[in-house]
């Protein structure tokens, strides 16, 4: 935190869209991207007459999620209709849940691997299920100044995640934000997608300032249009450094008059958050439970076959790859963070070669480059498991020296060879040790003064050797090289003695 | 005896043992509807070409030996607030004039299934929202047994073109009395069977807790062959009850030994008319010469009905009815002019400086859902939207709509313990015989409170029927009702027809029809 | 309670309605009878009675998650009272 007279208060409203096939009401489909108004019905469309049936799927998730929140899950939930206008809501209500919401009093640990923060607890007010509204589309063409609307978002099932205002910092609130991305990938309850706006993230935020009177609250701003991680994280600290100018100039606090909570919105391109003009009407949301929608019982049973289902999660993962694989929690993070599939390959990887510390390394070094120069998942990475291991074992074993082995292991990653085929194509064949000793004997022989360099303490002298032995032969390992050559000499002097 | 003085259960018989074809059926009464119509206006749309061209297919079907439906071949009406695919549905609502739903209501398809005719569409209170049918903004439905009287409602053109012979089955909707209230005042039966055992898929809300579709008949016999067809499981309306329905039209002649039928005590107290509680004692000596034990109950909270059921059906109304807001279907206002007078009262107030006022000044948006909703909705419709959202409104919503869940409970609670002495619960089903036309119009509260006795049925979600036994001194039919408990309809209908079998109030038709 | 007119407008905004000034006395005057008649709740004792929203208790009805045919567009947009090729159109909304 820049200024230690403030502490910045941050709370995060996190809408997911769960990956269903079907809406939460119908059985419309959910892809995205469909021509507008392809994939509507009477029920989604709110036509007069029809009735909603909830998703079995979209519950479950639901339940799953909130489960890996560390959520209570209550034995009774109902859903309520949200009532308020908008050409995208064509019921004219929202089907959400209002004083009984399936879940709630949960937590998200979030840490920082480099330790720019304290790991905390980020509790979790609560978490429930609602419908999606349509789209509408402003084109404000000369003149006509008509909004057009696309139902076919309309009804799409939504997990609304409200945290507890208990983010201090905007990084804080980014990692929040990543480890509830992570936890929900790894439950594979939602693609997290935020361009096609599958992962949706609202932010109530003012400053605890301190004064000589006590702690003073400043009025809450929610913050809406932040479209990455990355603009919140910079829209939080926009908003406190704007929030604590306000604060200097007006004194308004929280509750006092011109102290009511306002929304704003994140200007991407300006860097700035701006005024948004409130809903009318919308302080009324006259919530009442939904006549057509049958409630929901939660049974013990149910909640254990839930919990059984969700297997590892990130930060229990975090910490047996640290006991059992002996890599640091640095490591670990940045392995778990890529996700499950990642995690799985570096397990195989280590347990075939035998070496977590430099799986883990070409890991996060090469494997992630290579991830990353060709978008792509570790799913469709081309070498397997078992091939990588292949090559780390040569490299282990020192017959191959590691800019060597990377130029293998690009090749590998560009043909799909195995390692051996890689090496043969680059005519790298791993030298046996014998023949690496025998060319360092010839090598001291023709190079007395080299040798008795090294006798007098100059070890670095050796480097003459190396560039010999590999102009005679370039798949000598260097390492090995040196080590050959100062162990031979050392024994020359003993010899001598 | 013509064809349209015959029961429903009859032209079955004679469409099976081929006596008669379903194009002479439909015919008869379409013959009917043509002579009668123009008087009653019980129909906002006859489909005659199309009931004509399906009563060929039927007929061909059978001649060529291929099985049909349980209704195969019989013309029946619907009320116009089911859903019919490609057939305008208009609630009676200027709102919905030119909606066409793109699907079928199931109620539909289930009788689409039995084979049965769909020969037009009957009047109702506009949103199903009356007990006169006066509110539709389409047509005034009168009264057969005397046309300057209402016919009920709000399923009055579902009744009236029963008792005037135009149809031998209807299909209404029940939310607080709408099919048992107009059965009653036109001498016909109808039956509200227990929420949940009928879908509403295909039904436009009124009051979700609260609305049935049930069956309109000439007799209990006829009554149980229609639920028979309408009633079972749907997986498309989470309320409806996944329950085997029984074969109603099998059970319906079985008398019921050993019945024990409630009164009321709260029933027969201030506002009923003489004449309808002396034919509703007649009727419960008629069930006495025949057995049965009648008891004297309570149902202690039954003076509290009307103002819970209107406050629960408010609230819901108001938000079922928050989708008409001329975007997606239904009526829009004219949108030129409308924008053409927002612009004009804005320049009136920025050259009045009237700052405050033109902040409030409604949005070229939200003016166009006001002007829509205020031009599409009628008088009583817009009431009940207003009173509902009072209610649900932010410091009322303790104090009126969860109060009213609350004493609901205590209602459903009553009947709970009164099933538990008695079989059925037998009563009037309305304060008095079919009134004038216009005479309740302007006193909503007075018009409400004639909904006394039907309402608590629909609180509490048990199903009720209502039958003809007697004439008031003007020839005006009274109804009696009987209460049942949950998915107990054929108790009801059975105990319908034992008094239809020594009485004939059920065969009584009003003159000039 | 009584109703004022000031209420009945300020609901009426809520319903979306626009109510002339004497459609504003007529509903004023009505729904003050009828709200005043509602009262009548208030003497009942409910300490003990929950809440009773649906008319028959059910719990857990759902539906399995396998896609069925949506509208095709045309049929989607038929009863639109303003529309292009692919949308609804309506006045614009402004803000958001």
């Amino acid at each position: 935190m820049s200024d230690p007279s403030y502490e910045i208060v941050i709370g995060l409203e996190v809408h997911v869209q769960l990956q269903t096939a079907t809406k939460l009401f119908c059985r419309c489909s959910t892809r995205f991207g469909a021509p507008p108004n392809t994939q509507t019905c009477p029920v989604c469309i709110g036509l007069p007459g029809s009735l909603p049936v909830m998703n079995r799927q979209a519950f479950e998730l639901a339940l799953k999620t909130a489960v890996a929140l560390n959520c209570e899950i209550p034995a009774f939930t109902k859903w309520d209709r949200k009532q308020y206008y908008y050409p995208d809501l064509p019921k004219g209500y929202q089907i959400s849940q209002f004083d009984l919401p399936m879940s709630q009093h949960g937590y998200l640990e979030i840490s920082d691997a480099k330790g720019a923060f304290a790991p905390k607890r980020v509790g979790i007010l609560r978490a429930h299920l609602e419908e999606d509204a349509g789209k509408s589309m402003h084109d404000e063409l000369a003149g006509k100044a008509d909004s057009r609307i696309d139902l076919n978002r309309t009804g799409t099932p939504l997990l609304e995640i409200v945290s507890q205002p208990d983010m201090r910092s905007p990084e804080e609130a980014r990692a929040y934000l990543t480890e509830l991305k992570l936890l929900l990938t790894y439950l594979g309850v939602s693609d997290c997608n935020m361009q096609e706006g599958s992962l949706r993230v609202d932010a109530n935020i003012n400053l605890h300032v301190a004064t000589p009177q006590g702690t003073v609250a400043t009025p809450i701003v929610e913050v809406k249009n932040m479209n990455s991680f990355r603009a919140v994280e910079r829209a939080m600290a926009f908003e406190a450094t704007r929030q604590f100018d306000v604060w200097n100039d007006t004194r308004i606090s929280l509750g006092a008059p011109g102290g009511h909570k306002t929304t704003r919105g994140w200007d991407e391109q300006a860097q700035v958050t701006r005024p948004q003009r409130q809903k009318e009407e919308s302080s009324d949301y006259r919530y009442f439970p939904d006549p057509d929608l049958a409630p929901v019982i939660v049974t013990d049973q149910q909640l254990d076959a839930v919990r059984a289902s969700l297997g590892e999660l990130p930060a229990a993962l975090r910490d047996r790859l640290q006991t059992e694989r002996g890599i640091d929690a640095y490591d670990a993070d940045v392995i778990v963070n890529q996700g499950r599939a990642f995690v799985d390959y570096f397990s195989e990887l280590a347990d075939i070669g035998g070496d977590a510390k430099r799986a883990s390394n070409w890991m996060q070094q090469d494997v992630l480059r290579v991830l990353n120069e060709r978008d792509l998942t570790i799913e469709l990475f081309p070498i397997s498991p078992a091939s990588l291991a292949e090559l780390l074992k040569t490299v282990q074993r020192g017959e191959l020296d590691t800019s060597r082995a990377r130029d293998v292991f690009n090749v590998m990653a560009e043909s799909g060879d195995s390692a051996a085929q890689a090496m043969q194509r680059l005519g790298i064949q791993a030298v046996h040790r014998d023949e690496l000793r025998d060319l360092c004997r010839e090598l001291l022989d023709a190079n007395p003064n080299v040798v008795a360099d090294v006798q007098s303490g100059k070890e670095k002298a050796i480097g003459a050797l190396i560039g010999q032995a590999k102009r005679r032969n370039p798949n000598a390992n260097p390492n090995q090289v040196r080590q050959l050559c100062l162990e031979l000499i050392r024994q020359q002097g003993s010899a001598q003695e | 005896m013509s064809i349209h003085d015959l029961t429903a259960t009859e032209l079955i018989r004679r469409l099976e043992s081929g006596d008669l074809s379903s194009v002479e059926v439909v015919q008869a009464f379409l013959k009917r509807i043509e002579q009668g119509d123009g008087r009653v206006r019980a129909f906002v749309r006859v489909e005659a070409n199309r009931a004509l061209s399906a009563a060929e297919r039927i007929d061909q079907r059978r001649r060529g030996g291929e099985s049909v439906g349980r209704l195969g071949g019989l013309p029946v009406a619907v009320k116009d607030v089911i859903c019919t695919e490609g057939q305008a549905t208009t609630c009676a609502s200027k709102m919905l004039q030119r909606f066409t739903p793109p699907y079928d209501a199931t109620v539909i398809r289930r009788l689409k299934q039995a084979d049965a005719i769909l020969i037009g569409k009957t009047n109702m209170d506009e949103f199903a929202m009356g007990g006169t049918t006066e509110s539709s903004a389409l047509a005034t439905t009168c009264n057969p047994w005397d046309l300057a009287r209402v016919p009920g409602g709000s399923s009055g053109g579902a009744a009236a073109c029963l008792a005037a012979g135009m149809v031998p089955l209807s299909i209404g909707s029940d939310t607080g009395g709408s099919i048992r209230q107009p059965a009653s005042f036109c001498g016909v039966n109808g039956l509200k069977p227990t929420y949940g055992r009928v879908s509403r898929f295909g039904l436009i809300a009124f009051a979700s807790s609260l609305d049935q579709i049930g069956p309109l008949a000439r007799n209990a016999e006829d009554l149980a062959l229609l639920l028979e067809v309408l009633a079972g499981h749907d997986p498309s309306d989470s309320t409806s009850a996944n329950v085997p329905v029984p074969e109603y039209s099998r059970l319906v002649s079985q008398p019921l030994d050993g019945l024990t039928l409630g009164v009321v005590r709260e029933h027969f107290g201030e506002g009923l008319d003489s004449q309808v509680q002396e034919a509703v004692r007649e009727a419960l000596r008629v069930y006495e010469s025949l057995g049965a034990t009648v008891k004297d109950i309570s149902l202690p909270h039954s003076r509290y009905a009307i103002a819970t059921y209107y406050i629960i059906a408010c609230c819901e109304a108001s938000s079922n009815l928050a989708r008409y807001d001329g975007v997606h279907y239904g009526y829009r206002t004219d949108e030129t002019a409308m924008l053409a007078d927002l612009a004009a009262e804005q320049r009136a107030l920025t050259s009045r400086g009237d700052s405050p006022l033109l902040d409030d000044l409604d949005s070229p948006l939200v003016r166009m859902y006001r002007q829509t909703r205020s031009e599409g909705f009628g008088a009583e419709v817009k009431r009940r939207i207003m009173l509902g959202t009072y209610a649900l409104s932010h410091g009322y919503y303790d104090a009126y709509y969860v109060k009213a869940l609350k004493v609901r409970r205590l209602i459903r609670n009553d009947f709970d313990a009164a099933f538990r002495e008695v079989d059925l619960i037998a009563g009037p089903v309305a304060p008095t015989p079919a009134y004038r036309l216009g005479e309740k119009t302007e006193d909503p509260l007075a018009m409400y409170l004639g909904d006394l006795y039907t309402v608590s049925a629909n609180l509490a979600g048990i199903c009720a029927l209502s039958v003809p036994c007697g004439l008031n001194g003007q020839g005006m039919p009274i109804g009696l009702q009987l209460q049942g408990p949950l998915l107990d309809e054929q108790r009801l209908l059975r105990a319908a027809r034992m008094y239809q079998t020594v009485t004939d109030w059920h065969t009584r038709r009003p003159e000039g029809f | 309670m009584s109703l004022t007119r000031q209420q009945i407008v300020k609901v009426s905004l809520l319903a979306r309605l626009r109510l002339q000034d004497d459609e504003l006395d007529r509903m004023t005057h009505q729904l003050d009878q009828v709200v005043s008649y509602m009262d009548l709740l208030a003497e009942v004792d409910t300490e003990d009675a929950e809440p009773m929203a649906h008319a028959v208790e059910q719990t857990n009805v759902f539906a399995e998650d396998h896609v069925l045919p949506s509208l095709d567009r045309e049929s989607a947009l038929s009863n639109a009272p303003k529309r292009d090729e692919q949308c609804y159109r309506v006045p614009a909304v402004l803000g958001d």
